[in-house]
């Protein structure tokens, strides 16, 4: 674990060192800001339009954080050849596949509670209520789901040619489910066949990204009974798990055969 | 003396991806053994396959048959690493952090304790003269004191076996000469350190023995002293021949 744990830490000092997060965290600060500051149309309900602005440029800006982090780590690291002072040390190709990820979780999960706190501020400030309980199961599912979204990043990264490439199919497949993941299966219901077993497929197949978002709840203010029960989350907590350890196990499948030269 | 570095047989082919293509041979059945205590120099012209070897010896490549041993231990093991050192031909490093959080992240992966890794660090860094730029992100260090970082690397586990890829490639009078200072030290504390380079009259100076690859065969193996008398010329003399080079009328 030591090693993994190793591999982590560089990953976390890059992100810290990079200007991304502060510049994305920066702008949502500005644009929230900016909303809370004024009162369009004299709604006593503006403070769920701030929510919803706000947790959307959360919600973008965790996105960007992490696809770009994740991107980037071993195709960087084989570009610029820190990879080969790396290996040359007792460590498994499979462990710094794992070091990566659980640096670039760990960092976007310190990125995302950044954001949090600053929503739970933003939202305080106007309702003069902070349903912690809430809050937290929306930070933690959303944590939960970057996780998935970078295990997938980190296997695009050894299965394609090139970050930019990887980065795009990632934002779409991602983008895609969270829109219309969890209506495939309707769909599919108006097609005509063999389209409908396959789009049935894709929907029993694909991780559901959407279960994670709890923004609706968030912005409408549904607290108590409306939120998830503690297991739930749990259950969540799991699957997110599930989906990302088979995403990490394939990536490393696919570095381990990979020659580096 | 029991070898700490040995290839038996070793094959490695790549294979293009062009169907017209041929195969090409890099490595075409080497045996190499490298024994403990000595400097080994590894020598060819370029392509003969010097790269090839140092990466299925650090477990880059897999090769497409036959088999390499790091002190008895496939290379395919991660375990095989634990006693060696690697310094490659340019520095590769992390660029955002500085030599101290560099030598602390290799230091960890050897999974030394953190009293111990702290005591190295501030030995190493005053062997490779970094002490007053440990603080310094990596990307402000010039060429040579990259390059140094580097050795400091390659140092921190007090490795048994050294693999030093044309260490002295690129860096000024000066810092050819730190970096054979410190080959000279390891060399007196009975360190195995098996390079390769093209700089033929320091591989003279500091080897014991050499080996000349040329298009994947092993051509030549042995002392230099012996070399040097058996062909009755130095030791570029005896690369050239040994590589068929025929001088050509201008």
């Amino acid at each position: 674990m030591n090693k993994i744990f190793a591999v982590a830490g560089v990953v976390i000092k890059e992100l810290y060192r990079r200007k991304d997060f502060y510049v994305l965290f920066i702008l949502t600060v500005l644009i929230t800001g900016l909303m809370w500051l004024m009162n369009f149309f004299h709604d006593e309900q503006i403070i769920r339009f701030i929510k919803e602005i706000c947790l959307l440029l959360i919600w973008i800006s965790s996105l960007v954080i992490a696809v770009t982090t994740a991107a980037r780590q071993i195709p960087f690291e084989r570009e610029s050849r820190t990879i080969f002072p790396l290996l040359a040390k007792p460590i498994s190709r499979w462990q710094v596949m794992i070091g990566k990820f659980v640096g670039c979780w760990l960092a976007t999960g310190v990125a995302l509670l950044v954001f949090y706190i600053f929503f739970g501020l933003v939202s305080a400030s106007r309702e003069h209520t902070l349903p912690v309980d809430a809050y937290f199961q929306a930070f933690w599912l959303h944590w939960q789901m970057l996780g998935i979204v970078i295990a997938m990043t980190l296997l695009g990264s050894v299965a394609l040619s090139t970050p930019a490439a990887n980065m795009t199919i990632v934002f779409i497949i991602t983008i895609g489910i969270l829109a219309m993941g969890g209506f495939l299966h309707k769909l599919a219901e108006h097609m005509a066949e063999p389209s409908a077993s396959l789009l049935t497929a894709i929907y029993f197949v694909i991780p559901h990204l959407e279960l994670f978002n709890m923004r609706e709840l968030i912005i409408h203010g549904w607290t108590g009974a409306a939120l998830p029960r503690w297991i739930d989350v749990l259950g969540g907590t799991v699957y997110g798990l599930a989906y990302s350890a088979f995403f990490l196990i394939t990536a490393c499948l696919v570095f381990r055969r990979k020659a580096l030269n | 003396m029991n070898a700490v570095l040995r290839t038996e047989n070793l094959r490695v082919e790549y294979r293009s991806r062009d169907l017209k293509q041929q195969t090409k041979v890099a490595l075409a059945g080497l045996d190499l053994s490298v024994q403990t205590g000595e400097v080994f120099g590894f020598l060819g012209p370029n392509g003969a396959g010097k790269t090839t070897t140092m990466n299925v010896l650090l477990g880059y490549v897999n090769a497409t048959a036959g088999a390499a041993f790091l002190f008895d231990v496939n290379v395919r093991e991660p375990i095989a690493r634990q006693r060696i050192g690697y310094l490659p031909e340019l520095t590769y490093y992390y660029k955002f952090l500085t030599a101290e959080e560099l030598l602390r992240f290799y230091a960890r992966i050897f999974e030394i304790p953190k009293n111990e890794t702290e005591t190295r660090i501030d030995r190493l860094l005053k062997l490779v003269e970094l002490e007053h730029a440990r603080k310094r992100p990596i990307r402000t260090y010039s060429k040579g004191m990259q390059q140094r970082a580097g050795i400091a690397q390659a140092l921190i586990n007090n490795p048994d076996l050294l693999l030093l890829d044309e260490p002295t490639s690129g860096l000024d009078p000066l810092g050819r000469m730190k970096v054979r200072e410190i080959i000279q030290r390891l060399k007196n504390e009975g360190k195995t350190v098996f390079f390769s380079s093209h700089e033929l009259g320091e591989v003279e100076t500091i080897c014991d023995r050499v080996g000349i690859l040329h298009q994947g065969e092993l051509k030549v193996q042995g002392r230099v002293d012996d070399l040097v008398k058996e062909h009755q010329c130095n030791l570029e003399q005896v690369f050239l021949k040994v590589v068929g080079y025929q001088p050509q009328a201008i």
